[in-house]
């Protein structure tokens, strides 16, 4: 399913959107599928599955460690697709790696994989919009989404660039910082928010773990919240009823979403 | 310029955008600044001991049957060449207002050098070191707290310098309003592989008179290790359109070998293969899906799965020539240096020593003696 779509239908039914960030491959692959069933499950309406790379940057220590388990499991891209491939959710997949895997694989062969895993979106924090021309090209020929972050630290002449190659949704960065739960969500996403007057899809994330956050945040104006770090906590206790916790976890920061 | 040919550029994350443009405007506008020329200069000489000589290693020369010159960076203070680009670029940040520095460290001589630089212009430090480096380089971590700096261990990963570089990039995402991240080679996202190799340059200007007062002529080589490669770039630059082979000696370690999760070596020069790390594309040393090598090498400063940009742009062109020494050879080196001149090289210097009995350097040539081995010693011994 496009993104793009799916936002269009969440705004006919006056809900945000839930998005979740799980690592592919955490602890193992083949609960990779189930743990995607789950969150699909308790209401999440989109998944960011990480591809994980071996010095992420951009990711603060809970999905750095994610990211390790995954790695130590074996995870790798030719895994990744062939794990996206076969999974049957009706919501709309989105990778999240680094770059240099991407780089590595080739451009285009990297989206046509995705195209064929079905996977609709692609994230990449280490590839700012001037980076991006090559990645930007194969997307749009593909029909795949090149999703773009936008930070509280953005200029007005970035954001007109980042604005015109971005599509599927803009990745607010609630504030200055890796990934990794907050106790609250900064002020700085407001006046972000309302500093984007284009008419693309705006989801936050960064920090987001608690339904007051979720409640914010939408109130604030975006039209979605990407959840990480909270679901990958629960992954990383791997308790028995994990599956249940991360529906359940699911239901309650969607129930927010409803009926705005 | 943003790139070398297709290597370089800006992979970082949106956060930091800004704060590289920033940095790079600043650069531009405070270089050539009278003011800031002369403070820099008066850092560089009765601050650091600039200008370094340029040695005729007798001895030495004897032993290899040509004539050898060492450029003295190990007498700079602090023991390399790294402060002539940390109190360059603190005094970058203090021009922009900066309040916080931060930089990652694999030997400890850059961290060493930063605390330095952040002392003497009263700036809050902070390093990351890797766990692994912090115990191989114990002195190193005494005397940067003893300068005042804050050293936060790195366990994440291989616990070396590509992991103290990843988190030293994570707080300057986080803080990026007030702290400025001092990056102690030619890597990293434009700007900072210019600015590093300007700020490093020096080291080569003084080499070129000191050469020609010295010999009448432009040596027929200049031998320089290469982990990041800002001590070779910095030699190199001043040559590079002359008729003189530029060298990089890279960390051969236990041989040119690798496993999907390790490389034997840390030669990203001689056997890395085309990728993108820590903001910048360049030869690093990675699996076949692109996942980034553990690298070895007995000399910490060289171990690092990266290389600078410029070097790799300009081994492709032929203009550098990448080589590499092993572990084992370059502890021959130290060895042998220490007792025919006595003067105890870095284990990193010690690379380009030991290249030098080679015989396609020719008659004359300059070594960049980058630092001093007092950091190795504990290590040396403990091989015995
Ligand atoms: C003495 C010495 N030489 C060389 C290096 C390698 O760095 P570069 O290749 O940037 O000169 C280091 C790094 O710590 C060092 O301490």
């Amino acid at each position: 399913m496009m993104i793009r779509e799916k936002f269009d239908e969440l705004r006919g039914k006056k809900e945000g959107a839930l998005i979740a960030y799980i690592c592919a491959g955490d602890p193992i692959a083949e609960k990779t599928v189930e743990i995607v069933d789950a969150l699909v499950k308790g209401g999440v309406d989109m998944i960011e599955l990480g591809l994980p790379f071996s010095d992420p940057v951009a990711d603060g220590a809970t999905i750095q460690a994610a990211i390790d388990r995954a790695l130590t499991s074996g995870m790798n891209p030719d895994k990744f697709f062939k794990l996206a491939g076969s999974m049957n959710v009706n919501v709309p997949l989105i990778v999240m790696t680094y770059y240099n895997l991407i780089f590595r694989r080739g451009i285009k062969r990297f989206v046509s994989d995705c195209k064929s895993a079905g996977i609709s979106g692609i994230i990449v924090p280490d590839l700012p919009v001037e980076e991006s021309e090559e990645l930007h090209q194969f997307c749009r020929d593909a029909g795949v989404d090149l999703i773009f972050i936008v930070a509280p630290t953005t200029t007005e002449e970035r954001m007109n660039l980042i604005l015109d190659k971005a599509s599927g949704f803009l990745y607010i960065v609630s504030r200055l910082g890796v990934t990794g739960v907050r106790e609250d969500v900064a002020d700085s996403t407001e006046g972000l928010l309302k500093r984007i007057k284009a008419p693309i899809p705006k989801a936050v994330g960064f920090g987001i773990s608690k339904p007051e956050h979720v409640r914010e945040i939408l109130k604030a104006g975006a039209d979605g919240v990407i959840v990480g770090s909270a679901f990958v906590n629960i992954i990383a206790k791997n308790e028995p009823e994990m599956l249940k916790s991360l529906e359940n976890l699911a239901t309650t920061l969607k129930s927010v979403t409803l009926n705005r | 310029m943003k790139k070398f040919g297709r290597y370089g550029g800006q992979f970082a994350p949106e956060v930091l955008m800004p704060a590289l443009e920033e940095l790079a405007g600043a650069y531009e506008q405070h270089k050539n600044d009278a003011k800031f020329v002369a403070e820099l200069r008066h850092y560089s000489e009765d601050f650091g001991g600039r200008p370094t000589p340029l040695y005729h290693a007798k001895r030495l020369s004897e032993h290899l049957n040509k004539k050898v010159y060492l450029k003295r960076e190990d007498l700079v203070h602090g023991g390399a060449h790294k402060l002539n680009n940390t109190i360059g670029q603190a005094l970058l940040a203090k021009y922009m207002g900066k309040e916080r520095i931060i930089a990652e460290t694999g030997a400890g001589q850059h961290g060493t050098a930063t605390a330095m630089a952040g002392a003497v212009l009263g700036l809050e430090t902070v390093i990351y070191m890797g766990v692994k480096d912090m115990e191989r380089q114990k002195m190193n971590v005494f005397r940067m707290k003893l300068l005042g700096a804050e050293v936060i261990p790195v366990s994440s990963g291989s616990q070396t310098l590509k992991d103290a570089i990843n988190e030293a990039l994570r707080d300057w995402v986080a803080n990026v309003g007030d702290t400025y991240y001092l990056v102690g080679s030619i890597v990293g996202p434009h700007p900072y592989p210019t600015i590093v190799r300007d700020f490093q340059t020096v080291i080569g200007q003084e080499t070129r008179e000191q050469i020609l007062g010295k010999e009448g002529r432009l040596p027929d080589s200049i031998v320089a290790c290469a982990g990041g490669g800002s001590n070779a770039m910095g030699i190199f630059y001043p040559f590079l359109n002359d008729d003189v082979d530029l060298f990089a000696v890279e960390a051969g370690g236990e041989g040119l070998k690798k496993t999907e999760k390790v490389a034997y070596h840390s030669a990203s020069l001689c056997a890395g293969e085309e990728g993108v790390l820590h903001g910048a594309r360049t030869k690093i040393l990675q699996n076949k899906y692109g996942q980034i090598l553990e690298s070895h090498s007995i000399a910490p400063g060289l171990d690092y799965s990266g290389v600078g940009p410029e070097l790799a742009r300009l081994v492709d062109t032929g203009r550098v020539k990448a080589r590499n020494i092993s572990d084992e050879d370059a502890l021959d080196a130290f060895h042998v240096l220490s007792r025919l001149e006595g003067i105890v090289p870095a284990l990193e210097s010690a690379h380009a020593i030991a290249y030098v009995q080679k015989d396609d350097v020719g008659d004359l040539v300059v070594i960049n003696l980058s630092g001093r081995g007092d950091k190795d010693v504990e290590t040396v011994a403990g091989l015995k």
